[in-house]
């Protein structure tokens, strides 16, 4: 079974609001990935994100673009990715995992292979961006037998009837957009999302988190208002390529992260 | 991936409801742009029942697009090859291409949907170009994504662009071509998708695009059929189009898919060769993956990224292709062959030999796909390329290439 949903139960337990932190797989490096995953643990997040690289983002914009770039110049790959996730996990054993990514490089890797070596892996859950329910069926099967969660997304432009069928299938959590448009840290926090959020939350009682544009522990306390958890990724991949060179990077990664989860405690 | 056989499936109602071409087609999007693919798939339903839709689109196809376009006898090129070559001129259209045959149906589209704004992804410029003018005819807003690289080598429709009005934004990301401008059209889609319509120029995207532009595109084919039969009295043996999304060759195949008779040849671009890993050639060297919305034959590595394309014409230069290609290949219906870049410039040169018509880089492959298959040219053999669009766009690289300068 996968940690995501006890992960959530005992964080209403302690009235908080989950922090996600993404990160691109291979950006700065592979082996970098490993401690920087380490390093947002012992920061205090409640799940890690982790970006499968694809040559063609699309629902991504230049931050996030720019950091899958650079690593498939490195030579990352979905191999080495779950490489990485399974050398993290023998360092972090209960931080849920969550490979974020697009579906050519599931499809082309193999559906049944790809669950199997994640789950091997010890993945938790997987986002496929540009995969929704009307085409997800193979996937969300597969994953499901290996006991790996698929986590949809929903939008500001979802109607009901969407909500509907996506608080039914998705698993883990659903990943509420936060505004219509790419990833990419922002200066505010649309009005309307709270009313997205709580629509959806009168459909079900699967965790909601929130991304896309979510970058400061402002934004994160936000969110935490309404919603069960928040995602910062194109803030923390900026981060950590600007710090990249640092001998501190890992102490200040660790410390970003602390401010970020310290805004997700309501008490 | 399975062989499908054409008779187990009827093409002419393909797409199935979820946008399905067999195991191509379909919908890999983002969330967000679900309910727009929605929209627009139910506008475009309710479009075809309203009585007044496709008179109005035909009036502007007739008075500011020019057609029909002519079926026009090739008589030196067939006295070359000993045998009948007729050749479909959309070049003629109003912009120089068949591209604004779908852009004012897709304008139209958008009208009635009440979106102000019009955005669009654009390769060699035509189709950037057809939807520039449409928005500047029917007054709507109007961006267009380019990549850098093709900025520089079709710089004359780049100017085009912005005389009518449009803005054209450049991409820098990735190859700087097709594949990258349509990434940052679909990032802009999804940022604005409450009062932008996308006008996508190919047979490629998510459910309903690549319907919605066959059927747009279809009027080529349909004219085709009819002034095959006023010319010849029969239909053509062959019909040979060149394939980069393949929205020229969709419009022409389509009307004649029930015909078994009619051989349908694409011709995508092999670039420097196929062996030399430079080309766009997904269905002759491709495999079946997921770029851009839609399954289908896919240029990737071993890992599942997508992989550079390469062709000396931008608008072949794509590494994807439409779902209802793939699926046409698979169901053996329509043979797919590539042709090099040197190969495509002899055709063009040959066209302009011949028949004093210099048509476009991506048109020239199809032209060059005769000397490959002269020897199946028999005297009675009836042969109509579509003439996708016209050369002057094209001059810059032809000039250089040829060394004409």
């Amino acid at each position: 079974m996968s940690r995501l949903s006890p992960a959530f139960a005992q964080l209403k337990v302690r009235n908080e609001c989950a922090l996600i932190c993404y990160i691109t797989a291979g950006d700065p490096t592979a082996d970098l990935t490993v401690e920087i995953i380490k390093a947002i643990v012992d920061g205090g997040a409640d799940a890690i994100e982790i970006g499968i690289p694809f040559s063609d983002p699309m629902a991504d914009g230049p931050s996030i673009q720019a950091s899958t770039q650079r690593s498939l110049d490195k030579g990352m790959t979905t191999v080495k990715t779950l490489a990485a996730i399974s050398e993290a996990r023998k360092r972090c054993p209960n931080i849920p995992i969550v490979p974020m990514t697009y579906y050519n490089p599931v499809l082309c890797y193999g559906l049944e292979k790809f669950a199997r070596d994640a789950a091997a892996a010890g993945v938790d859950g997987a986002i496929v961006t540009d995969l929704t329910p009307e085409e997800a069926n193979p996937w969300a099967e597969t994953a499901k037998k290996n006991g790996i969660d698929t986590v949809f997304l929903l939008a500001p432009t979802s109607t009901s009837e969407r909500i509907e069928i996506i608080s039914k299938l998705s698993s883990g959590f659903i990943y509420c957009v936060s505004r219509t448009g790419v990833t990419g840290a922002k200066q505010d926090i649309p009005a309307e999302l709270k009313n997205v959020v709580m629509t959806i939350k009168s459909h079900t009682d699967t965790p909601i988190c929130v991304g896309f544009g979510i970058s400061t522990p402002d934004h994160v306390r936000q969110i935490s208002q309404f919603a069960d958890g928040a995602v910062v990724g194109s803030a923390l991949v900026d981060f950590i390529h600007n710090n990249r060179d640092s001998p501190d990077l890992l102490s200040k990664v660790k410390n970003v992260v602390a401010s970020l989860k310290e805004a997700t405690r309501l008490n | 991936m399975s062989i499908i056989t054409y008779e187990s499936s009827n093409s002419a109602v393909l797409p199935d409801s979820l946008g399905r071409f067999g195991e191509f087609g379909g919908r890999f999007v983002p969330e967000t742009i679900i309910p727009a693919l929605d929209e627009l798939a139910a506008e475009y339903e309710k479009a075809k029942l309203d009585p007044k839709f496709q008179p109005e689109l035909d009036l502007h196809l007739k008075d500011f697009v020019g057609r029909a376009t002519p079926l026009y006898f090739a008589e030196r090129l067939s006295k070359k090859y000993n045998s009948k070559i007729y050749l479909k001129r959309e070049d003629l259209c109003h912009t120089g291409a068949h591209k604004i045959n779908n852009t004012l149906g897709q304008i139209m589209l958008a009208l009635r949907m009440g979106k102000p704004r019009i955005i669009a992804e654009t390769g060699a410029g035509q189709h950037g170009v057809a939807t520039a003018t449409v928005c500047s005819r029917f007054g709507l807003k109007c961006e267009v994504y380019m990549g850098e690289e093709d900025i520089v080598r079709q710089s004359l429709n780049v100017a085009r662009m912005r005389l009518l009005g449009a803005k054209v934004n450049p991409v820098s990301s990735g190859t700087k071509t097709l594949k990258d401008a349509t990434n940052e059209a679909m990032r802009d889609w999804v940022t604005n998708v409450r009062d932008t319509h996308y006008i996508i120029g190919s047979v490629v995207g998510p459910h309903p695009y690549p319907m919605l532009v066959r059927d747009f595109q279809s009027v080529i084919g349909k004219e085709t059929r009819i002034q095959s039969i006023e010319k010849e009295g029969r239909l053509p043996d062959y019909i040979i189009a060149c394939v980069g999304g393949g929205s020229n060759a969709m419009g022409i195949f389509y009307p004649f898919i029930e015909d078994k008779d009619v051989q349908l040849i694409g011709v995508e671009a092999a670039g420097e060769g196929l062996e030399s890993g430079r080309h766009c050639a997904p269905l002759t060297a491709g495999r079946p993956g997921v770029l851009h919305g839609s399954a289908s034959y896919l240029l990737q590595d071993m890992d599942g990224q997508v992989a550079p394309s390469h062709s000396i014409s931008a608008g072949l230069d794509y590494p994807g292709v439409g779902p209802e290609h793939s699926y046409l290949k698979d169901a053996l219906r329509a043979k797919y062959v590539a042709v090099s870049d040197s190969e495509a410039l002899e055709g063009l040169e040959l066209l302009a030999h011949q028949e004093g018509i210099i048509c476009a880089l991506e048109t020239a492959h199809a032209i060059a796909q005769l000397e490959k298959m002269k020897n199946d040219l028999k005297p009675d053999t009836f042969t109509v390329i579509n003439l996708s669009g016209r050369g002057d766009k094209d001059m810059d690289t032809v000039v250089r290439s040829l060394e004409l300068g």
